[in-house]
């Protein structure tokens, strides 16, 4: 079976723009009938309509083939976007005819958005015309990498080489401030069939490729297939209990069984467990292809997750500069929310600017408060929640978006992703994954943890509580962990042995631990005899987290104060262990603060404390 | 790029469609409440059918068939259908407009117009309405006829089942807009970018049962001005004098019997189906006597509600 009996051909999907007078619908009547695609009676009614309707005289009217609506006949212009399918022994072809009027740009953008290559017309006699800036410019702003260039009508100009090669080199031109990578022109004439299909003999000074022969042979790389692979998940699939598989078609990339990949925006990990094609248990998938994957791991993943290679996944992000198509009937307005959808995933969006409108005739940046229809502008998206993206520029898939009215449900804009305004980083994966950094910053302040060291009676729960008053009084989020309240719950279990010290301090250092990942201000008011156990504690804690506080009180100025009756217990003998009677205590040598704590009361001490962490 | 991926080879043609469709029918399955597929035993069905089990295993399809019966379809139609719901354990309803039925309603004694108008357009519509789906899934192809090259995937229908091909829905990329108001419907067509040879390759490729009608054999017609027709049922008016006749004939196309035109064709193998096709001069729908009365015809019943 040769490749084009079994279907394996590649396929090329291009479009066609340029307006009536330009011949567009004759030369893509001329290259299906020269091709011999065109059925035979497609062609009786095709000379029917010619002698009733068409514009030729008795010659057939190519352009009725292809305008198939009532009111595109009855006017003789194309309205919108018509598809029609014909190949060749090298190639499958999907042409969408698209019309060239300013009125129907948003019907050409259509066409363009799934072409890969655009075959833009001109006419010879006339040369590069407003509209020919304005369809290149919409076939560059959709991404669209390579443009025929084909110069229609030579026979008006007596088929003169320097008329073609003064379009040409202005067409280059134009072609490269427009950013179009890849172009080529050639000279034509349609209504005799010169180089459309056949060579010409009336063009002896062309040695390039015809129409036909150039649409068949232009490489058309598909970058998708290297690019790391992205699965937009469309659908979950859950028959019963034992079965959870992500649908989706692969967007860029290849997966296969084991391959370590990530869930956004969730930022969870796991690795494929299972690659189902359309036909089953598959060993690998690529991009284009309709896919079922099982992970293997039972996250929460449904509609409008992305699935990402671990390795090179893509940004995730709420803020977007973009550029937009405005294809709504009454205008874009700044502010209004509208409904996003980009690959499978939905969201409401607003635009907070339009940084300019571009014409698409010149190419100008000009002020706008508003986008009216077929208008293109530069503008800021900000979404409800965040997405999954990639700049247009690198998928289509994920860069591209539409916006919807939410009261008529009318389809108001395409958009192309630029970029992310706000850097993904505080974001990305952190979104769900809320981390230290992000809970701080929607607190506004550095966590920390105040570790209090001490005698007994040194004055460190009431320093520690008059700095949270102060704290609290200055909009700071804080905990105070008191080493006797954590006694009644926590550490109840616990007795004043050396062993149980430790637990006692490895267990409020680690409570107090979480309480900084929390985002809080943690004020650990415990004797904390040792200085191993202290240093233990600091351990937990990034550099500038853990802030060694020594109330230095004299052994005997806490014996003379006893408000709890401890010392006197302890010198009595009714109590072991009790710290610095009948157990040693490891003053700090050097804490962050050092506070000499019988010289001013508590408010005052714990105001210097306060100096210091506003401070830094 | 690892090992695997250089064993990979380029998606076919066939398999682009094939992702495509199933991608169509994934997004229809999660975007609307109550969807329905349109059955109509045709080759086009039959596809649509073997890709909605592919796109939904291991699950069973999410969405029931509906055939609307014009009480005229040939009998092996209605025999092959009653056996592949069967044999695929397929949910079908079969929606006949009663009305119409009761009034006897058929295109020998109305005409092709009005029988299509009443058990056709009409019972369609009643079907939707009845069971309130939101969105219909039919086989129909760009490439089968001028107006439906310009429809959309997604095409919008108002509460009342009309299409305005003036205000369509642009359709980005593979973004489709799938937001209606309530008692608002879409008509779905995921085959949209498939031809007629990439159908039967298709159908050859991964053997999928169609009705034999398609394949070459002798069958009863007669001969109405170059028009061969197939003597289906007692119903068939033959004229004075005409008498059936065996002929080796075959279908591109099937609708209802005394309004499907039979071709002479040697083609009673899939390859040879495909070959023919290849080299056939004729578009598709010149089958349908239907759709040749007026040059607009499509487009017409279409915006009345006609898939």
């Amino acid at each position: 079976m040769s490749p084009i009996e079994s279907g394996q051909r590649p396929l090329l999907r291009f479009l066609t723009c340029g307006s009536v007078d330009d011949g567009k619908s004759t030369l893509i009547g001329r290259l299906l009938f020269d091709a011999g695609v065109l059925p035979e009676d497609v062609l009786e009614t095709l000379a029917r309509d010619s002698r009733r309707v068409g514009t030729q005289g008795e010659a057939l009217d190519y352009a009725l083939l292809l305008d198939g609506l009532e009111a595109e006949r009855e006017q003789g212009i194309t309205i919108d976007v018509a598809y029609r399918y014909f190949s060749t022994a090298e190639r499958s072809f999907i042409v969408a005819d698209c019309p060239g009027h300013e009125q129907y740009t948003r019907n050409m953008a259509t066409g363009a958005s799934q072409s890969e290559l655009a075959v833009v017309l001109v006419d010879a006699s006339k040369g590069l015309l407003t509209q020919t800036r304005r369809h290149t410019m919409i076939c560059a702003l959709l991404g669209i990498h390579h443009v025929l260039l084909t110069v229609n009508k030579m026979d008006r100009v007596g088929y003169e080489e320097e008329v073609f090669r003064a379009i040409e080199s202005s067409f280059l031109d134009l072609a490269g401030e427009l950013g179009v990578p890849e172009v080529r022109c050639l000279p034509v004439s349609a209504l005799h069939g010169d180089h459309v299909v056949h060579r010409s003999v009336q063009m002896p000074w062309y040695s390039g490729p015809t129409l036909l022969e150039a649409l068949q042979t232009i490489e058309i790389v598909d970058h998708s297939l290297a690019a790391p692979m992205r699965l937009p998940v469309q659908w979950v699939n859950r028959p019963h209990a034992d079965f959870r598989g992500y649908c989706g078609t692969l967007v860029s990339g290849n997966v296969a069984r084991g391959d370590a990949v990530i869930v956004l925006p969730s930022g969870r990990r796991t690795t494929v467990q299972q690659v189902l094609g359309v036909d089953g248990d598959i060993a690998c998938a690529q991009s284009g292809q309709a896919v079922t994957l099982c992970l293997d791991e039972e996250i929460d993943i449904s509609r409008g997750d992305v699935i990402a290679a671990a390795s090179g996944p893509p940004e995730v992000s709420d803020q977007f500069a973009c550029h937009l198509l405005w294809m709504g009937e009454s205008p874009l307005l700044p502010g209004r929310p509208y409904q996003l959808r980009l690959g499978t995933q939905t969201a409401l969006a607003q635009v907070t600017e339009i940084r300019h409108r571009l014409d698409i005739n010149t190419g100008q940046q000009l002020a706008a408060r508003h986008l009216e229809l077929n208008e293109v502008g530069v503008c800021h998206l900000s979404l409800d929640q965040p997405v999954t993206f990639e700049p247009y520029a690198k998928s289509r898939a994920l860069g591209g978006l539409v916006l919807i009215d939410r009261i008529s449900n009318a389809t108001v804009a395409a958009g192309m992703l630029d970029f992310a305004l706000r850097r993904a980083a505080n974001i990305h994966w952190q979104h769900l994954d809320v981390d230290q950094t992000t809970r701080a910053t929607q607190k506004g302040q550095h966590p920390r943890c105040i570790w209090f060291t001490g005698l007994s009676g040194a004055g460190k729960s009431s320093i520690a509580n008059a700095l949270e008053k102060r704290l609290f009084a200055l909009g700071h989020h804080t905990y105070l962990l008191d080493g006797d309240n954590v006694r009644h719950g926590l550490n109840r279990d616990l007795g004043f042995t050396s062993e149980d010290r430790v637990e006692n301090i490895r267990r409020v250092a680690e409570v107090a631990r979480l309480m900084v990942d929390a985002g809080l201000i943690v004020l650990v008011s415990f004797i904390s005899p040792y200085r191993a156990d202290r240093r233990m504690a600091r351990e937990l804690f990034a550099g500038d987290e853990f802030i060694e506080v020594f109330v230095d009180t004299p052994l005997e100025v806490c014996e003379r104060r006893d408000v709890k009756g401890l010392y006197a217990k302890a010198r009595a003998g009714d109590l072991a262990n009790f710290t610095g009677v009948n157990a040693p205590y490891e003053a700090p040598q050097s804490p962050e603060i050092h506070l000499h704590a019988e010289q001013s009361d508590p408010p005052a001490l714990a105001e210097t404390i306060v100096g210091w962490i506003v401070a830094d | 790029m690892d090992a695997s991926s250089e064993l990979l080879q380029p998606l076919s043609h066939l398999d682009h469609l094939e992702a495509e469709s199933i991608g169509i029918l994934r997004e229809v399955a999660a975007c609307f409440r109550h969807p329905v597929l349109m059955y109509s035993i045709g080759k086009d069905s039959s596809v649509l059918i073997h890709l909605l089990k592919k796109a939904f295993a291991p699950a069973p399809p999410p969405m029931p068939l509906l055939h609307v019966d014009t009480g005229w379809k040939f009998r092996e139609m209605i025999t092959f259908r009653d056996k592949r719901v069967a044999e695929e354990g397929l949910e079908l309803i079969v929606h006949i407009n009663q009305d119409g039925l009761r009034e006897g309603v058929g295109p020998v004694s109305h005409g092709a117009s009005v029988h299509v108008d009443v058990m056709k357009v009409t019972a369609l519509k009643q079907a939707l309405d009845k069971y309130g789906f939101d969105a219909a899934i039919g086989g129909a192809r760009r490439d089968e006829e001028k107006s439906r090259a310009k429809e959309r995937v997604f095409s919008f229908r108002s509460a009342q089942h009309r299409w305005d091909p003036r205000n369509q829905r642009p359709e980005f990329w593979n973004l489709y807009n799938t937001r209606i108001a309530p008692g608002e419907s879409v008509r779905v067509f995921p085959l949209s970018n498939w031809t007629e040879l990439d159908v039967w390759r298709y159908i050859r490729r991964e053997h999928i049962p169609v009705v034999a009608l398609y394949f070459a054999a002798e069958r009863p017609v007669v001969d109405r001005d170059g028009v061969l027709l197939m003597v289906d049922d007692e119903r068939f008016p033959l004229h004075e004098g005409e008498r059936p006749l065996l002929r080796k004939v075959r279908f591109r196309s099937l609708g209802c019997y005394p309004l499907t035109i039979a071709e002479p064709s040697e083609a009673d193998t899939l390859d040879k189906i495909i070959e023919e096709t290849r080299l056939n001069r004729r578009s598709e729908r010149s089958g349908r006597l239907l759709d040749n009365t007026a040059g607009t015809s499509m487009e017409q019943k279409k915006r009345e509600g006609h898939f």
